[in-house]
Parts: C-alpha cells; structure tokens; sequence
C-alpha cells in the first residue's frame, strides 16, 4: 500500500528547545495514523509544519510521493491537506454556508456570493459522509459535536484528502466521540486518509490502524493497536511505568462541609447558566460533577467561591451561609479553589514562583508583620514547598511564566493544599497536562481527601471523575441530571446523562467495571 | 545567602530580567542613539554638533573650567560666588528633574496596577494652585506647620482629581484614560477662572499672589540657585514608594491587580478599593509635583505653568520601566536634557525643539526595544510583558 503522506527527518528549532528532532512519519493510503503524546511532545509543531505555517529547519515532506515545500497554508490545501484545530475556527454569528465558505468565497456576476452554491455543495458533503449538517443554520446555534462536523466540512469543501483531527475528542461527550468516530470511518470508506492527534490511549486503541508515540520532539516508537497495550502506549509515551489506576482506599464520609440548595446563578452577560442545582459536599469524600463543559460548571464553581454573585438559592460552609461573602471570607474560611483556568485566575504569570505561592496569604502571619512583608519567610515558605511538591523551577526566583503547565499547576496545588482547608474545590485539576503530573495531581487530592477535607471536583474528563469520586452529580444546561454513587455506575449511563438523556428505565448497574482508568 | 536573595529578588520587580547593568543598557544604548540621530538633525539644520552638544552638556552639568576656577577663587580667596556659578546649571537641572520625579512616579503607580493615568497634567495644575492657595492665603503660621499644610493641601488637590477618575472606573466600568484626559480639561478651565478672578492677585496678569515665605520650600545656595528641599523630598518620596510598591502588602496587592486582575480577585484582593486607591495615590503624587514648583521654584501659579510636565510624565514612567529608581534616573534625564537645551539654543543657535526630538527618539527606543537590540546585535532576553493599561471598560 502507498504511502499518501511522509515525513523524513524533520528537525525544528525554537530558541533554547528542540521541538522536532529528525521526525519521521507516514501516512498510509485510506488508513488512520494516531499521533500520540503529551503535551510538550511536539506534536503540534509538526503539525503546523505539515500546515504550512512554520518551516522546518531540516527534513522533508513528501506528498504522494512528490517533495513539497510549503510556505504557508495555502499550498499545503493545495496539495489535498486539511486540518481541523482542536479550538474550532468559527464565528459563532454566521450561519454554516458563510463559515465554510470564508475565505474561499465564489461569486456570481463578480460582486454578489454565491450562498446557494455553497449551501448545496454542503448538503452534498453532508449526505455523503453522515454529517447531518443544516447549512443555514447560526454556528452559535450548534452543539459543540456539530460545530466540529462543521470544521470537517469546511476541510472537505477544499477538498481536502489528508485530514489532520487535532484533539478532535477533547470537548466531545463520549456519546459525540462515538458519532465522530462514525464519520471518521465513513471519511476512510471513501478513500480519505487521516492523522488523529491525541494523548488519549483509549481512543487510540479504538480508532487508530497505525499508531506513531512522540515523547520530548523526538519518535519513541510505532506501533498498532493489536500489538501494543494501554499500558505500553501509557509507558512509551511518559518514559517510565505509570500506575493508570488512583489507587484509593473506601471513603469514610463525615459531616457535610459544603450544603448547596436551588442555587440560580447568572455568567457575566447576565445569562440564567445554574438553574436550581442541589448537593451537599462532606468531608473525607469526592464529590465530582460530571458534565460537558459550557453547562454551567464553571459558574457553579465561580458562585460557589464568591466570584460570582448568586441570583438565588442558599449557599452554607460549615452550617453559614456565604452568599454575600467575598472571595476572600471564603478562603478565610477554609476554601481551596483550584481554578479551571490556572494561567488567567490562579497565577501571576509575570510573578516569581515565592510570590505566586503566598497569592492568598500574603497579608497574613508569618509572611507579613502589619503591612510589611515578611521577604526571607516568602522565600523559606517558597524553598520548602518547592521541595514538598516536586515543583521543577530552575529557582524560586523564576518567574511562573516560564515553568512548564505541569509545574505550574503543582504551585497552585502547593499553595492551597498549604493552608488548613475545609473543602477543596477543584476545577479541571488536570486539563492539559502531562500523564506523570495528572497522576500526582490526582494522589494528591486523594490524599487530602483521606486527611478528613471534603472534595468537590468538577471536570469534563470522564475518566477522572470516575477514577477520583465517591459520589458523581452530572451537570446538564446548568441543572443536575442525577447524584450517583460511583461504585455502583458505568459510563454508558453517564455518557446519556452528560447528552441530557434520562433514561426512564432503572439504573443499570454493571458490579462488574473494569477498573477505572485515568485516560 | 541573604545577600544572594537580595539581589536576586530585584529580578521579580520588574526593571527587566537580571543585573542592574542589564537593565540600564537598553536606556543607556537608547539615549546614546537618541543624542546620535539628533546630531544628524543638527547638522541637518546647518549647524555644529560639537558645538551643539558641548553647549548642552555645560548646560547641563556645568563648565568644567568654571568649576576649577572655582574651587581655586574658593581655597585661595574663601569666595564661593565662583564655585556657585560654577554648580549653577547642575542645580538647574535638578531643580528640572524635580516635579518630573513627582509626576514620573504619578504614572508609574499607575501603571503598576494597570491604570494608565493621563490625569497627571490636570493633577498637578490643581495640586500647584491648592498649595499656592494655601500658601498666600494663610498669614502668621510658623513654617514647620505653613509649609507642611502647603505641601498636604498640593497632594490632597491632586488625589481629589485621581480619585473621581478612580471612582467612576470602580463603580461604572468607566475608561481611566477618557476620564482623566476630561479631568485635565477641567482643571485646566477651573485654572483659567481662578486666575482670572478669585485666586487673581492684583495687577493685569492672570496670576495668583506670591506665597508667603513661610510657606516656601528653603533653597540650599543664595539666589540665583533654586535648588530647594523640593529635590530631596522627591528623592525620599521615591523611595518611600519603592518601599510601598515592593515590601509591603498594599504594594503586593497593587501590582498583583496591575498584573493580572483576575488572578487577584480570585486570590481575595478587593479590585475595586485598588483602583481608587491607586488612583488617589497617584494624583496625589501628580499634586506633589505641583506643590513643590510653585512652594520651590515659582512662588506664584500663571497660566500655563505646568508647560506639559504631566504628558512628559507618561514617558518618564515607560522610560524608568514603571519603577521608582527608574523614573528617578528618567527624570535627572530629562532635568538635564531641558536644562541643557536651553544654553543649547543661546550658544549654539541650536534650536531647543531639537531636544523634543531626541526625547521623542529615546522615547520610541525604550518603548520598541527590538530597534535598539537589533541595532546593537544585543542577545535577546526574554521579553517581560509590562501590562500599562487593560481593554476598555473593564
């Protein structure tokens, strides 16, 4: 079989890092190439090489057989290559037909657009390929799996034979991964090919016919789903043995910490996103709120640590209310908050790591003496924490900015985990990171757990709100499906939850689960 | 170790990355190109750049031949009219860079926590015509108490036209720079009224009465030097703010808001009270600057008395990188360039707008840093981001 797509020893440099070195790839005809590997392993480098938008400094591309030099997208198109961007290039305010054709916009009589053309040509597409896409319809309209499709048509439209899918699974519900897994099969049956960018082994296993690892810019091996393990994948790709599953013990739930009673909250535009939910979080157990992101989670977490204002309902820490406490009474009293977006709320970027972990007890004993601050116990707090949490910095002194994400989420971790806390509430703890950092990360909040603090976790990674809960909420258009116990769920139930489906029937209780994996 | 600590912690205030050395070598190198294109404009205009620069420079610090007739007049005779001549236009120039010290600082807290202050012109006209106020108005106080109340009552103008900009940014959202660039408007109204009716001294001109002398910043030499404690009073408010902005929990709070509001306000920190803090702060620094020309230097308020210090104060804080020494070493630059320009244009027929020109270049130089590394082939650091100011309306 031919090759339709191959990469030869392509080298990239950036100041101070290699981030491609001697990469070679290739891309079977009508077949599936999973790029595996964290982040930080160069795999959107090469990907932007292949797109045209940067150049390499070595090496070549060759394109069904033909050597291509690419100065910019635009010639790689040419040649039959298109990508879909994991954050979707779309504006929201135009219908499908004015996206697809941005860009590449035909006229008829020289001035007017051509919509009708587009629109039928995309209803072709759609019939084609099992996309189910209304051209007419507003982008801001459309749930996040038919904005992908939208994407993959508007590759198809230029018409594109080498798709690259850039974690295309990262906001999908596992009912919507499923559905694009379909199209992708239906894309090979019709003689695309196709290069999946993930660190997700499972999908990989699933998807993929050829897998190729990339761990620090560098090939660390090929393989295929028949031959290799989640495992072994898990392994090459970090480095080193990694223990997939959190090992915990039961957990010994006490009294509740946190009580939430039909709390109504409003986002910044003032839009009705928390409508009624109810819980309670207890100390020494996982509460974790599953969900799709965009339904609401994140506001419920801002009301519940005093960013957002509430609209109704009761909010009680330890039997008070706290509805119009300020950010600060809050984690006076004894909240952690591990915030879903670290780089905009839970760090100062342009700050030295001592700073950044003395963010919310700066103005307190020891690290201040009325206004004064306490410079030499900032450092030795700095030094000590450094050591207790593995954090890799070249020096306290570094500035935040400059450590890896991994590294910088260990110093949120280390500064809230440092103060007595009552509840901790973590958002997406391990969005974006490295297997190594999501599973320290992960034994860490176990570990407070265990200590008697009550969790509240909230991510839209299945696999990590079933690895850490005792008990799973799941989140949908700002209410709350459904509470489970998570020993007695699986995730198909879930996944329906997480699409809005109440299945009328009882829960299905599957006793026999595989283990819960963190991928 | 402490010491290690010390001088490592510099790094995190920002000046720029590293040593000391590192961080002055782009000014240094901006300046030095700034006076090297303006040597073209000089020549351009028909004129002598040796003569040109060397007039600038004894206008500036003084003439080395003056200073050793001085001393000599001063050992042999006891005389020190010689020695006085011969310091005059050094002290000149830092009677300049005084209320350039002041309004620099203005900007630069401003700056530090995100508010882009262009208020300082209006600041300090209203802080100058308050201390002045104070200062005629009030007959028979000692000076230990006249000149203090002076000096509050400049501060205290200028804070109250930093605060409503401040305020209206806190509770509706408003634009700081729409504001005070509608507040200098104000002030600049309000001044024209004051001067031409109750704040009027007798006589034609627009101006206010003389202050009292007790009211007066004392002057260190005889007349004609003007160099008053107006000088060290910047110096010590300068490092005060240093202090402020870098060792204690207000500074932290304040600069952690200029660097990332959201981070802050998620860390506790009140956004709001910030904003009007900083604001007050730094109008009353702007006021300062006013005060101590008028109580210093003038001794009276006329119209168009600031003469742009509050705008030339924008650059001094981007020139000084937002910090204190910085701003203070900015402003004995442009104390010295204005100062010299003056003999400049006397002696060598070199027009004084020549020095607006290398201060515009230098300007451009520190704010588009890549010219000068690329011109100097200078290894490029990483770039730190100086946040000056945030979208609108936030």
């Amino acid at each position: 079989m031919t090759n339709v797509l191959e990469l030869h020893g392509i080298t990239k440099r950036f100041p101070g890092v290699l981030a491609n070195d001697k990469i070679d790839i290739a891309l079977r005809e009508g077949k599936i190439l999973a790029l595996l590997g964290e982040n930080g392993a160069g795999k959107s480098t090469l990907m932007n090489i292949l797109y045209g938008l940067y150049k390499p400094d070595e090496g070549r591309i060759v394109v069904r057989g033909q050597e291509v030099d690419f100065r910019g997208p635009n010639d790689a198109i040419a040649r039959g290559i298109g990508m879909v961007h994991q954050h979707f290039m779309l504006v929201p305010v135009m219908t499908v037909t004015e996206n697809v054709m941005l860009g590449v916009e035909p006229t008829k009589n020289r001035f007017f657009l051509d919509k009708d053309k587009v629109a039928a040509r995309i209803r072709e597409i759609s019939d084609q390929y099992g996309l189910e896409v209304d051209p007419d319809a507003y982008i801001k309209d459309l749930p996040v799996g038919i904005q992908q499709r939208v994407e993959i048509i508007k590759v198809l439209y230029r018409s594109a034979d080498i798709l690259i899918l850039d974690e295309p699974t990262a906001v999908l519900t596992p009912q919507e991964v499923e559905s694009l897994f379909k199209i992708i099969r239906s894309l090979i049956e019709r003689g695309k090919s196709l290069i999946f960018i993930t660190h997700k082994l499972k999908e990989v296993m699933k998807i993929a016919d050829d897998i190729t690892v990339l761990r620090l810019g560098r090939v660390v091996g090929s393989t295929t789903p028949q031959e290799a393990s989640l495992d072994k994948l898990a392994s090459m790709m970090v480095g080193r043995e990694v223990n997939l599953v959190v090992t915990k013990k039961p957990a010994n739930p006490q009294e509740v910490v946190m009580e939430v009673r039909n709390l109504y909250v409003r986002d910044e535009r003032q839009n009705l996103t928390v409508k009624g939910v109810t819980f309670d979080v207890r100390k020494g157990e996982v509460l974790g709120i599953a969900g799709v992101q965009g339904n609401g989670q994140t506001e419920l977490v801002y009301a519940l640590t005093g960013l957002l204002p509430i609209d109704s309902g009761v909010i009680r820490l330890l039997g008070e209310t706290i509805h119009r406490a300020t950010p600060r009474n809050i984690l006076e009293r004894g909240v952690a908050h591990i915030p879903e977006d670290r780089q905009r709320h839970g760090l100062i970027l342009s700050f030295p790591v001592h700073d950044n972990l003395v963010l919310c007890t700066y103005y307190q004993s020891p690290f201040a003496k009325g206004v004064s601050l306490q410079q030499n116990t900032i450092f030795g707090n700095a030094e000590a924490l450094v050591k207790q949490f593995d954090i890799r910095t070249p020096s306290i002194f570094v500035n935040v900015g400059g450590l890896s994400g991994g590294n910088q989420q260990k110093v949120i971790v280390a500064r809230e985990f440092s103060r007595p806390i009552q509840l901790l509430i973590a958002s997406q703890p391990t969005r974006g990171l490295d297997v190594g950092s999501i599973e320290y990360i992960h034994n860490q909040i176990i570990k407070k757990r265990d200590e008697g603090t009550g969790i509240l976790l909230v991510s839209s990674e299945l696999d990590e709100i079933l690895a850490l809960s005792d008990r799973i909420a799941v989140m949908y258009k700002g209410g709350i499906m459904d509470i489970l116990d998570a020993k007695k769920v699986d995730k198909e139930y879930l996944g329906l939850l997480m699409a809005g489906v109440h299945p009328s029937e009882p829960v299905k209780v599957d006793e026999s689960a595989a283990p819960e994996r963190v991928f | 170790m402490t010491e290690k600590k010390k001088s490592k912690s510099k790094s995190s205030e920002g000046i720029g990355g590293g040593s000391l050395g590192e961080a002055l070598r782009v000014p240094a190198l901006a300046v030095l190109t700034g006076l090297i294109i303006g040597a073209i404009a000089i020549v351009a205009s028909g004129s002598n750049v040796f003569e040109a620069y060397s007039a600038l420079f004894i206008g500036a610090f003084g003439d080395p031949v003056r200073f050793f007739s001085g001393f000599q007049q001063l050992f042999t005779t006891g005389e020190t009219a010689g020695l006085l001549r011969a310091i005059y236009p050094f002290t000149e120039s830092l009677v300049t860079a005084t209320p350039y010290i002041f309004a620099g600082l203005s900007v630069a807290l401003g700056f530090r926590c995100g508010l882009f202050n262009i208020g300082a012109e209006g600041q300090f006209f209203i802080g100058a015509l308050c201390s002045a106020f104070v200062g005629y108005s009030i007959v028979g106080l000692p000076a230990y108490i006249h000149l203090p109340l002076a000096l509050l009552a400049g501060a205290a103008g200028g804070a109250l036209w930093g605060i409503v900009p401040g305020y209206l940014k806190a509770r509706f959202g408003a634009h700081e720079v729409v504001n005070t660039i509608m507040m200098n408007w104000i002030a600049f109204r309000l001044s024209d009224w004051l001067l031409n009716g109750p704040m009027k001294a007798s006589g034609f001109r627009p101006v206010t009465p003389n202050i009292e002398h007790t009211a007066e910043l004392p002057r260190f030499f005889p007349d004609p030097l003007r160099l008053n404690w107006g000088f060290i009073l910047a110096l010590i408010v300068a490092y005060v703010l240093y202090w402020f902005l870098f060792k204690t929990t207000l500074g932290f709070e304040i600069r952690s808001v200029g660097a990332n509001p959201d981070a802050a306000r998620y860390a506790g920190m009140n956004i709001i009270r910030n904003f009007v803090l900083v604001m007050a702060l730094a109008g009353g620094l702007a006021g300062l600057a006013g005060a101590s020309q008028v109580l210093g230097v003038d001794h009276w308020v006329g119209q168009g008395f600031s003469a742009g210090y509050g705008f030339d104060a924008i650059a001094l804080a981007l020139l000084g990188k937002s910090h204190p020494f910085g701003v203070v070493l900015a402003a004995l630059l442009f104390g010295f360039l204005r100062s010299g320009a003056t003999r400049m244009q006397s002696m060598a027929g070199v027009p004084i707008d020549i020095i607006s020109i290398i201060q515009g270049l230098v300007i451009i130089f520190i704010a588009a840093p890549a010219i000068i590394r690329w011109l100097y082939r200078l290894k490029s650091v990483k770039v730190e981001e100086t946040v000056l100011t945030r979208g609108w309306g936030k």
